[in-house]
């Protein structure tokens, strides 16, 4: 156990000291890493601030059912119990056949509704859900279709699932640009992992000669590399919070003008988190890669 | 401790650089392998150093079959040796005391124990007051010495050497030898591989090699001499 936490006291140590040699190099490199994973956060940061902003809209969607011509008042009880019973109903009015038929007389504005015998109109409940979510409202308008007495329920919703469809669309994107940005990151990992490897070759040679096992010799890689992610990580993050702030200093002004209180949201902890463990994670896949191609050179046959 | 049996070692794209070669050296012998250049001497030192595995033929280091070792498992086995390289192998971007500590490093011993031993290892060759020169600024029998102090200093059962004194002059050749002997007397097995027969101890044991055969061997301390002709 010792043992064990010398050499990576050891390693560490070896890295800290070489980074700071470097203390230029490193720097630079953090930034590159550091713009490099901005750019996916970035986008997340609007998706997500978008999300909020769509989640906060006033008009709420709305489930009119339309019940069966000549429905007994009791079957109306029923309906009216179950609305109220159902978990994902914020809301819900009745309005029967007469005031209906009273209103459009009264609001068709030309008072000579076409003088029908017979008031064509059904009784209706207007339904609002509790969530946007476009899926529970879909069930919900399912569920709400099959209730007995039910002719129709009608949805009207259409632009409200059109944004979300957008939305998700952008959440794809931002995955698929992470993805890219984090194979690039691998890569310019892996190449500057690579160089010190070559530069220290000597050094590596020994130490496989008198004995040193291949972890032995990857571990201050390892560890250079895990650093290279974090600092980039930490370095987005900055760089994140820059331009928030930045946005938030001359969005305010606009958001005055309307009357608005919009601001954009930085990172909640869990992402930001999320942010430097996959940072580092990238960090120490990229150098595992470079050291062990390298490591292979030095097989057994010297 | 060290037993060949008819081993044989070829390398890719090229003619076999030992033929049939056994032998077996006892713990505590120093032996001398001779022969003139390419005649295998670096290699079989390798094959003893579980650095190179043998085409044919078995190599058995202190009851341990080197052929059938694991990868895993031969850098345990080479940390049994104490190295001592034609050209140093001394690390120049490392002072005199970081350099000596390198074996301890790899077996994760740090700090006031591992600072005890490499005093120790230099203060036998001589070298103590230069812990934080540079091996750059070091003479030739210094860096020598230097690299035998990296070699003894995990304090190996088996110390191998190849050419120690090749490119020394005589004063700085007999210092490193008289080194050698002095890690005979606590017990170690010595091997060393040299071109300069001349002036050689006839108590020690001796394998000459001549174009990859082995052409004699004599175990040290040894009356009778056998010389083997295939």
């Amino acid at each position: 156990m010792r043992q064990w936490l010398n050499l990576h006291g050891q390693a560490m140590s070896q890295v800290i000291y070489r980074l700071r040699r470097n203390a230029w190099a490193t720097f630079i490199m953090w930034c590159v890493m550091g713009i490099t994973l901005a750019l996916p956060g970035l986008l997340y940061i609007a998706i997500d601030n978008l999300n909020r902003v769509a989640g906060s809209v006033e008009s709420k969607p709305q489930i009119s059912l339309f019940l069966n011509v000549g429905i007994a008042p009791e079957a109306i009880a029923g309906l009216r119990q179950k609305l109220a019973e159902h978990q994902d109903i914020a809301n819900y009015r009745f309005v029967d056949r007469n005031t209906a038929w009273e209103d459009l007389k009264r609001n068709s504005g030309i008072g000579a509704v076409p003088d029908l015998e017979q008031n064509p109109l059904p009784d209706a409940f207007f339904v609002e859900p509790k969530t946007l979510d476009p899926i529970s409202i879909e069930r919900l308008h399912r569920d709400l279709q099959q209730l007995p007495g039910v002719e129709v329920a009608q949805l009207d919703a259409t632009w409200i699932k059109r944004l979300y469809a957008v939305l998700e669309l952008a959440q794809r994107a931002v995955l698929i640009l992470g993805a890219l940005l984090g194979f690039a990151l691998l890569a310019i990992i892996g190449n500057t992992i690579r160089l010190q490897v070559v530069t220290q070759r000597d050094e590596i040679e020994v130490s496989k000669l008198i004995g040193a096992t291949d972890s032995f010799i990857r571990r201050p890689f390892l560890y250079a590399g895990t650093f290279y992610g974090l600092g980039g990580g930490i370095a987005a993050l900055l760089f994140l919070l820059g331009i928030t702030a930045l946005f938030n200093a001359s969005v305010a002004e606009i958001a005055a003008l309307y009357s608005s209180d919009f601001s954009l949201n930085f990172l909640d902890i869990f992402s930001s988190l999320v942010l430097l463990v996959i940072a580092a994670l990238l960090g120490w896949v990229g150098s595992y890669v470079a050291v062990n191609r390298s490591l292979a050179k030095f097989a057994f046959s010297r | 401790m060290i037993v060949f049996d008819q081993v044989s070692k070829r390398y890719p794209g090229s003619q076999e650089v030992l033929r049939n070669v056994s032998f077996e050296i006892q713990s505590g012998e120093m032996v001398f392998v001779t022969g003139h250049s390419g005649a295998g001497k670096s290699t079989l030192l390798k094959l003893i150093a579980a650095t190179e595995r043998p085409t044919a033929g078995t190599v058995l280091i202190g009851n341990q079959n080197v052929s059938k070792l694991r990868q895993a498992a031969v850098p345990y086995l080479r940390r049994k040796f104490g190295l001592v390289f034609q050209d140093h192998k001394l690390l120049y971007d490392r002072n005199c005391y970081e350099n000596v500590g390198l074996p301890l490093y790899i077996n994760g011993i740090t700090g006031n124990e591992a600072g005890k031993r490499i005093r120790a290892a230099l203060d036998k060759v001589g070298l103590l007051g230069k812990e934080k020169a540079m091996p750059i600024t070091l003479s030739g029998g210094e860096q020598q010495r230097l690299a035998i102090a990296r070699a003894v200093v995990s304090r190996p059962s088996i110390l191998i050497a190849d050419e120690p004194t090749g490119n020394l002059d005589e004063g700085y050749a007999n210092e490193i030898m008289a080194l050698f002997y002095a890690f005979q007397q606590v017990g170690v097995t010595i091997i060393i591989a040299t071109h300069d027969v001349h002036n050689l101890d006839p108590q020690a044991g001796l394998l000459h090699l001549s174009q990859g055969e082995l052409a004699t061997w004599r175990p040290s301390n040894a009356s009778d001499t056998k010389a083997h002709h295939p």
